[in-house]
């Protein structure tokens, strides 16, 4: 089943208000995915900095800070949220951090990396989840949020939503895949590498290599009609954008709200309805094979 | 006149004490209890689902999935935007849906009066066994997908693949259909027909907005009842 939401800010106003009203629509998407939630939220960002979501227990992140602070020596730029912290990294360190991350500390987990965006993801109550990461409180330009009931691999932190395989790209689906084994070895021919056995997993990799390859968000999605098999409803987030795409019979739910102040997307119409204004807002379903992108 | 408010009360309430509306203690004459009004819908799932009693049901807002869902005998207004399933499997009586319809709106309905004020989605009527539906509207893809009978009225147009499949219901659409699906052709109304599509938009109200000669009538092609050698190669 699986339940999505997604929220697009068009004006600055509501910026304060993101999370507590993604919180709130991923709550009420509850029953049709109780078994994990997550979400990706593109908040601010520092110029030249990239933000590395990472998942850590207790101890590896208590002494992350100062290992980091040891080996590159600035103070370490970091935020802990429940089981997640987020450590913000100058652009010319990034990889050399990434490469530190996976020699010298096995037991971090990179969940996802952006200049704005920061992945969470857990298993557990949807509603539970969001306030453990202190959703509620996050503000930024828009954020996607799914909840998970699983169906092709199994109930774990790695198998919930969003799948991040790019910076600030995330994607979320509702659905599943059946060619996704075959798409996973032509991407790992391609060079790609994936953390799971994931369906979804590797709708998001096709996305970070078509676009890679110079492709359009819109491009890049067109492109996926073709090349995956299945059932799919995606919402996907990049660092100014969002968009949404339904598979060709359009066989799971999907409704839209537009009002001048922003763009919501809900797997139901229940998950919209706390929103301001949505009484005057457009509310629309989006048709079959149609690729809606908003961007600021 | 119960007026229940489902920011308060549960949708289980709600239907529970719908359906201990019996003939039986009841009686046949309309008393208070006949007619209802459902206040903050907020868009849960199975409102009025299951009713079966000649009783009004007013609900002021948008409603969720198989709102009026089994319908027997009740009428149900909807007064906003309904989602998946309207009135699936309705047997008889009337729901009316003052906005949109989504996906699957009158699936399987066998009986009744279903009528959209606003457009509707994907799949409306699909697998129709006797249900009128009327959508002032334009209607989405794959709709009448396998319809058996009863009256689908499009005042509005159809999308891609309509009446795929399809066995006997007659389809009327007065604007443009993107497509017809397998097996469904437009075919020229006797008379008689033309008689039913006039009584359809008699009930649902319908007057001066439409009239029946403007509508065109799509149904089966009929060569999909049986297997057919020469389509072995499909299977």
């Amino acid at each position: 089943m699986c339940g999505i939401v997604g929220l697009f800010l068009k004006n600055k106003v509501l910026a304060p208000q993101l999370g507590a009203l993604t919180a709130q629509m991923l709550q009420v998407m509850s029953e049709r995915g109780p078994d994990s939630a997550g979400f990706a939220v593109y908040g601010m960002g520092a110029p030249g900095t990239v933000k590395l979501t990472l998942r850590a227990d207790e101890e590896t992140a208590a002494h992350l800070a100062i290992a980091f602070a040891g080996r590159f020596s600035i103070p370490a730029e970091l935020t802990r949220r429940g089981s997640h912290a987020v450590l913000v990294v100058p652009d010319m360190l990034e990889t050399e951090v990434r490469f530190w991350l996976q020699a010298e500390h096995p037991g971090i987990h990179l969940v996802g990396s952006g200049r704005r965006m920061e992945l969470y993801k857990d298993v557990g109550l949807p509603g539970d989840v969001a306030a453990r990461f202190g959703l509620d409180v996050m503000t930024g330009t828009h954020a996607i949020g799914h909840t998970r009931m699983a169906t092709e691999s199994s109930v774990t932190t790695d198998g919930a939503h969003p799948f991040s395989t790019g910076l600030d790209q995330c994607l979320v689906h509702n659905g599943s895949l059946s060619n996704h084994n075959a798409v996973r070895r032509m991407l790992r021919h391609e060079g790609l590498s994936f953390e799971t056995e994931n369906d979804s997993e590797v709708a998001a990799g096709y996305l970070t290599w078509r676009m890679r390859e110079g492709a359009s968000l819109k491009q890049a999605l067109t492109d996926s009609l073709d090349a995956l098999d299945g059932f799919y409803t995606f919402v996907v987030g990049t660092e100014s954008g969002f968009a949404v795409m339904r598979d060709p019979i359009a066989c799971k739910p999907a409704i839209m709200a537009e009002t001048a102040d922003y763009v919501a997307f809900g797997s139901e119409y229940r998950a919209l309805a706390m929103l301001p204004d949505i009484e005057k807002a457009r509310l629309f379903e989006p048709e079959p094979a149609k690729v809606y992108v908003w961007e600021h | 006149m119960p007026d229940i408010d489902l920011a308060t009360s549960s949708v289980r309430d709600l239907n529970a004490a719908l359906h201990a509306l019996t003939p039986k203690n009841n009686g046949d004459k309309l008393s208070n209890e006949t007619l209802w009004r459902v206040i903050n819908p907020g868009g849960k799932h199975a409102i009025a689902a299951g009713l079966d009693f000649p009783a009004r049901i007013e609900i002021e807002g948008p409603v969720g999935y198989y709102c009026a869902g089994m319908n027997k005998k009740g009428s149900v207004i909807v007064h906003g935007n309904a989602g998946t399933g309207v009135a699936e499997n309705m047997m008889s009586g009337e729901v009316r849906v003052k906005g949109d319809a989504s996906q699957s709106a009158g699936a399987t309905g066998v009986g009744g009066l279903l009528v959209i004020e606003g457009n509707a989605s994907a799949r409306c009527g699909i697998s129709m066994k006797g249900i009128d539906i009327v959508v002032k509207g334009s209607i989405g893809p794959m709709s009448a997908f396998m319809a058996q009978a009863g009256n689908l009225v499009v005042l509005g147009g159809a999308g891609e693949n309509l009446g795929d499949s399809i066995y006997e219901a007659r389809l009327w659409v007065r604007g443009p259909v993107k497509s017809l699906g397998a097996d469904c052709i437009e075919k020229e109304p006797t008379g008689e027909e033309r008689a039913l599509l006039a009584d359809v938009l008699g009930r649902a109200g319908i007057n001066g907005e439409a009239r029946p000669e403007e509508f065109r009538l799509y149904g089966s092609a009929r060569t999909l009842y049986h297997f057919h050698i020469d389509n072995a190669g499909a299977y």
